[in-house]
């Protein structure tokens, strides 16, 4: 019934699955035509097929949703009545209100919701949450096991381990990074800089990177680089995924929405040899050195009463415990009734670490910081600039966006 | 030809290019001129995020921007003269490093790394494009009748391949461990990693190019070579001259016009090369100054564009596509003038 269109060829590909007319396994029947929009990966696409079944809804799943969201929800009548969204893409739908509060709706339908989910911002519940999402540590337990080593908890004994996984010359690297030149590698850098206890900005906006932390963090970072494939400046979340399935690499601190594809025997080649354990720390008794993320639902504010009344029950089926006894495999679900597997002990023990890691610091700053970060960090690791000249180049591009963003 | 005709053939394509063309060029140029921001405000703000099971709320004082009436933000646009040219230049930075020969200290700075790639990348593959499209032309003109449809064919494949798709498909075959990668391992019999380092990565990028552009010269070039004067040929043939005399004295000649269209042409096209940047994703390495007037209006997570830098790179790379041009306009112009 469902009807899958290849929207585009090209990795940015925006895949859509067109509403199908079954009415089954959906306690509503939804009259009023709905669409949403969020990202691509495998959690969206079992939430958005369940929401398909309450009839007249069309999904729209789109590894570049983060572009399109905000000028779609601007629009007047908003072009999606669902969004799909993480702690750091919620920023700019809560700054230009594009958005509305779900307080109302939650009190006449959300009795099934645990106080978990409720995304509060000001007081008021902007976001329905369904997952969790972090950077972890996952590893080969088999060739850890055959060498004799302990899972590493620091990233001090990452480097020990991946030193005697290279002296035994079981794998060809013993790491993996998502350290593609942008985003990935402004995250890889975050996970480590808040690891080393740094913060991003001062309380007046100003940068705050070029400290011991940043460096400690780049230094760091360089160290590790010696285990990974060399093409690291270009590998992306995809990219160390299918190192692991192909059997390339041994460990590497990767999205726990990645994990189920492990066992995908379609695709991987180690089903059932890879596990998942807590991020990794920075220093000994630190948090670990990552970031904690939630993705979640969100209604536009540009529409009716109705359609955002239709809206709200709809995602509410689609983020249901039935959704998540079908697919408890995808994601680590908020949602009551889930049941966590092998792969959810990683981002279980990084979320539930003492201290805790904190989540995504979401705001105008950081975003101008992870793109101040995204654009320069590549100088320090192709040998242009040493670790300070980075970082001061990272605060110079900082300031001057800032001062054009009108936040300094 | 009466004026009223030559207008009613002209006017439409005159209309679309002021509408398309002058009008958003008139536009940028303005903007970079201009800064418009959001007028924002700081508040202190409690947000309660999801841990596993419980949650955590953090209150901090949060930017941001200030909405009207209508839910729209307040945005205040005033003029900014240079700013936005100084903060893509990095004038000071820049004449620092020049100042004291620093010549990696000035390619830190994001423009001029941009435009060392582009000026090289344009310049190098220039020659390869036009040299490649006369060969190919040339052995295609000397081909036996009966082979040359398929040969033309095949030598138009390239030229057909959609940019992006074409980057993407050799970026494939040489990333990580790629067959051609592979390849090159077994027969060298080391380890190599063609996206690790920057050279290698523009060698790909140049090959790209002219394997991608190379068909469009050679069409060009074979349907000149339909009009050389045989009689001309015969006689140097007659007179003793080798191949390559007639090729430097007749041939070459004869196709200037062409020879100078096409480079016009690509001069303009690799100036603005934007799709090996995405294609091959070099940022780490390697941008152009398309790619970074591109990455000033991607929006970040925040929803943050740099407009006004956008406008501003934007004006310079039509400043250097001008510069690079005006040798070859002059040439046509001189050639145009003498012709009269």
């Amino acid at each position: 019934m469902k009807k899958l269109l290849l929207a585009s060829a090209v990795s940015l590909g925006a895949i859509m699955a067109s509403g199908s007319a079954a009415y089954a396994d959906c306690a509503i029947q939804n009259n009023i035509e709905l669409s949403s929009l969020s990202a691509g990966f495998e959690a969206w696409k079992s939430v958005t097929d369940a929401m398909a079944e309450c009839g007249n809804f069309t999904a729209e799943l789109d590894q570049e949703f983060r572009t399109k969201q905000p000028a779609a929800f601007a629009a007047d009548p908003s072009l999606y009545q669902i969004g799909g969204v993480a702690n750091g893409t919620i920023t700019p739908l809560l700054n230009e209100g594009t958005i509305r509060p779900l307080d109302d709706l939650v009190a006449a339908y959300g009795q099934d919701l645990s106080p978990n989910q409720l995304i509060r911002v000001d007081g008021q519940i902007m976001a329905i949450a369904m997952m969790v999402n972090t950077q972890h540590l996952m590893y080969r337990h088999d060739i850890l096991d055959d060498l004799g080593l302990d899972v590493p908890t620091t990233w001090e004994e990452v480097i020990i381990t991946a030193e005697a996984i290279r002296e035994a010359d079981v794998v060809q690297y013993p790491l993996g990074g998502t350290m593609k030149a942008g985003w990935n590698l402004a995250q890889d850098f975050n996970n480590m800089f808040l690891g080393y206890g740094g913060s991003f900005v001062n309380d007046d906006g100003t940068p705050n990177v070029n400290t011991d932390a940043g460096v400690n963090a780049l230094e760091m970072m360089a160290r590790l680089t010696e285990f990974m494939d060399p093409e690291y400046l270009v590998s992306d979340s995809t990219y160390v995924q299918q190192q692991f399935q192909q059997g390339t690499i041994a460990m590497a601190n990767l999205w726990a929405s990645r994990a189920a594809a492990m066992d995908n025997a379609d695709e991987s080649q180690v089903v059932g040899l890879v596990n998942t354990a807590a991020a990794p720390t920075a220093t000994p008794g630190g948090a670990p050195a990552t970031t904690l993320w939630w993705d979640g639902v969100v209604i536009a504010a540009n529409i009716t009463d109705e359609e955002a009344e239709a809206a709200f029950q709809v995602a509410l089926e689609g983020m249901d415990a039935e959704m998540v006894a079908e697919h408890s495999d995808d994601a680590i679900w908020l949602i009551p009734g889930y049941e966590p597997n092998r792969f959810a002990e990683g981002a279980i023990a990084t979320a539930t670490a003492s201290p805790a890691p904190q989540s995504y610091p979401s705001s105008t700053e950081m975003g101008l910081m992870h793109t101040a970060l995204g654009n320069q960090l590549p100088a320090f690791f192709t040998g242009e600039l040493s670790a300070e000249e980075t970082l001061e180049a990272v605060e110079a591009e900082y300031l001057t966006a800032a001062e054009e963003a009108g936040v300094l | 030809m009466k004026f009223r005709t030559f207008a009613a053939f002209v006017g439409p394509s005159i209309f679309l290019m002021l509408l398309f063309i002058a009008a958003p060029l008139v536009s940028v140029f303005t903007q970079s001129f201009y800064l418009s921001q959001p007028v924002v405000e700081s508040v202190e703000v409690e947000t309660c995020t999801p841990g596993f099971l419980t949650q955590t709320c953090t209150t901090e004082v949060r930017t941001q921007p200030i909405l009207d009436e209508n839910g729209r933000i307040v945005r205040e646009t005033r003029f900014v003269g240079l700013q936005s040219y100084r903060n893509v230049l990095e004038p000071e930075r820049a004449w620092a490093a020049i100042s004291s020969f620093d010549i990696s200290g000035l390619l830190a700075i994001d423009f001029w790394k941009a435009l060392r790639f582009t000026l090289t990348f344009t310049l190098i593959t220039l020659p390869l494009v036009l040299g490649v499209g006369l060969a190919i032309a040339l052995a295609v003109n000397n081909a036996a009748k009966s082979v040359r449809g398929p040969v033309i064919f095949v030598s138009l494949l390239p030229f057909i391949i959609t940019p992006v798709i074409g980057a993407l498909s050799i970026r494939w075959l040489f990333v990580g461990d790629g067959i051609l990668t592979r390849l090159m391992e077994y027969y060298s019999g080391t380890d190599i990693a063609m996206f690790a380092q920057g050279w290698t990565i523009e060698i790909l990028m140049l090959f790209y190019r002219v394997w991608h552009v190379a068909p469009f010269a050679f069409v060009i070039f074979y349907a000149g070579l339909q009009t050389v004067n045989t009689d001309t040929v015969e006689a140097a043939i007659i007179d003793g001259a080798s191949r390559w005399q007639r090729l430097w004295y007749i041939i070459v000649p004869h196709l200037m016009p062409l020879i100078v269209f096409v480079a016009l042409i690509h001069l303009m096209d690799a100036y603005r090369v934007f799709e090996e940047i995405v294609g091959f994703s070099s940022q780490a390495h390697v941008i152009s100054l398309q790619w970074l007037t591109y990455d000033f209006l991607q929006p970040d997570d925040s929803g943050n564009r740099a407009v006004s830098r956008a406008s501003a790179s934007a004006m310079l790379t039509m400043i250097g596509i001008v510069v690079l041009l005006i040798p070859l306009l002059r040439k046509t112009w001189r050639d145009h003038r003498g012709t009269r």
